[in-house]
């Protein structure tokens, strides 16, 4: 059980090496997509595909059925609940507004015509603002329905 | 058929949760990894217990399974799976900052477990995630990374729709198949650009 035997060895390798390596990339998404929902991307797509590749990875490699059923077990259950999660996080994302707008080229989904000043979009959820009486003021015309101007 | 909702209690419940109660016991087999009886009969044991003290409500309108259609869905959803895996991955390493787009998209379907099937299915192929849904109007609010123009938009909004109809066709009823046809894109989605 040393080192490399088998062509069968070398197909698992390969797996578990192209498993590891996409889940890699999806924590430099992480890191380097710019807002929540673009990161949800990289927190399931690369992702679920490098856990299914990293079990098949391990199933060829380990002996006994056992051992392969929690492997299908935990693909299945990593195919479901990945895009919920991912859902739910988006979801809320959007409702906080933490959405880089700058870098969307179509918003269907948005209601008000309000241009959103006060946030970038990137920023925690409890971040305060950088100029807390600018924001203040923005906030409270927002609140208004975007009313801009009519407060002199 | 007794219509008496009082006399159909335990019996019409569990009937009801059949599916669940047989992928309950699926999966604790599966954990112990071995087959025996023992592990088959403490598993329907444990499903029940589960099934009737943490009841989930009924799953309306059951799923067939059509295999030609079943099979193409699954080959394609594969196909998909892989190259959006990729295509994400590419993503993180090249240079430069995607820009994206948030699209509404006028389903067809009005099932519930229909519509579940397409959306965690969507936010596994190339582009798509799901942000939103509209249960009434059927609307689904779809988050959709690297776009470069608003041809990009539209090719997502028809593979939004394809993959909708590889769902129906594999697990839908004659009617809600016949359905695809009778409404084409129903309501136009009012569009602002930021």
């Amino acid at each position: 059980m040393s080192g490399i035997d088998s062509v069968e060895d070398v197909v698992a390798v390969v797996f578990l090496l192209a498993g590891a390596f996409l889940c890699l990339t999806a924590g430099l998404g992480l890191l380097r997509f710019p807002d929540v929902l673009a990161r949800m991307h990289a927190g399931t797509k690369p992702q679920v595909l490098g856990v299914l590749l990293v079990m098949v990875g391990g199933a060829i490699r380990l002996n006994g059925w056992s051992a392969t059923w929690m492997l299908l077990l935990v693909a299945a259950f990593q195919l479901l609940t990945a895009p919920v999660s991912a859902h739910m996080i988006s979801r809320v994302a959007y409702r906080r507004r933490h959405v880089r707008r700058d870098l969307l080229l179509v918003d269907e989904l948005r209601t008000g015509e309000t241009q959103d000043r006060v946030r970038r979009g990137d920023e925690p959820a409890d971040a305060p603002p950088e100029e807390p009486a600018q924001a203040l003021v923005e906030s409270r015309r927002e609140d208004d329905g975007g009313a801009f101007g009519q407060e002199s | 058929m007794t219509g008496v909702p009082v006399v159909r209690g335990l019996g019409h419940q569990v009937r009801h949760q059949l599916p669940l109660l047989v992928w309950l016991v699926v999966v604790w087999n599966l954990l112990w990894g071995t087959w025996s009886w023992a592990n088959l009969l403490s598993g329907i044991a444990l499903a029940l217990v589960v099934t009737v003290v943490l009841p989930l409500p009924p799953v309306v309108g059951a799923a067939r399974v059509h295999p030609g259609g079943f099979l193409a869905f699954l080959g394609v959803f594969v196909v998909d799976l892989v190259t959006s895996g990729a295509q994400v991955a590419w993503q993180t390493l090249r240079p430069g900052v995607p820009r994206s787009a948030i699209i509404r998209v006028q389903l067809r379907t009005d099932s519930d477990l229909l519509l579940t099937v397409v959306a965690e299915a969507l936010s596994l192929v190339p582009g798509s995630l799901v942000i939103d849904m509209d249960r009434e109007r059927l609307l689904l609010a779809v988050h959709v990374l690297h776009v470069h123009d608003l041809a990009d938009v539209e090719r997502q909004r028809a593979s939004v729709l394809a993959l909708e109809a590889r769902v129906v066709r594999a697990f839908g009823s004659a009617d809600e198949i016949a359905a695809l046809d009778r409404r084409p894109s129903a309501a136009a989605t009012g569009r602002r650009t930021p």
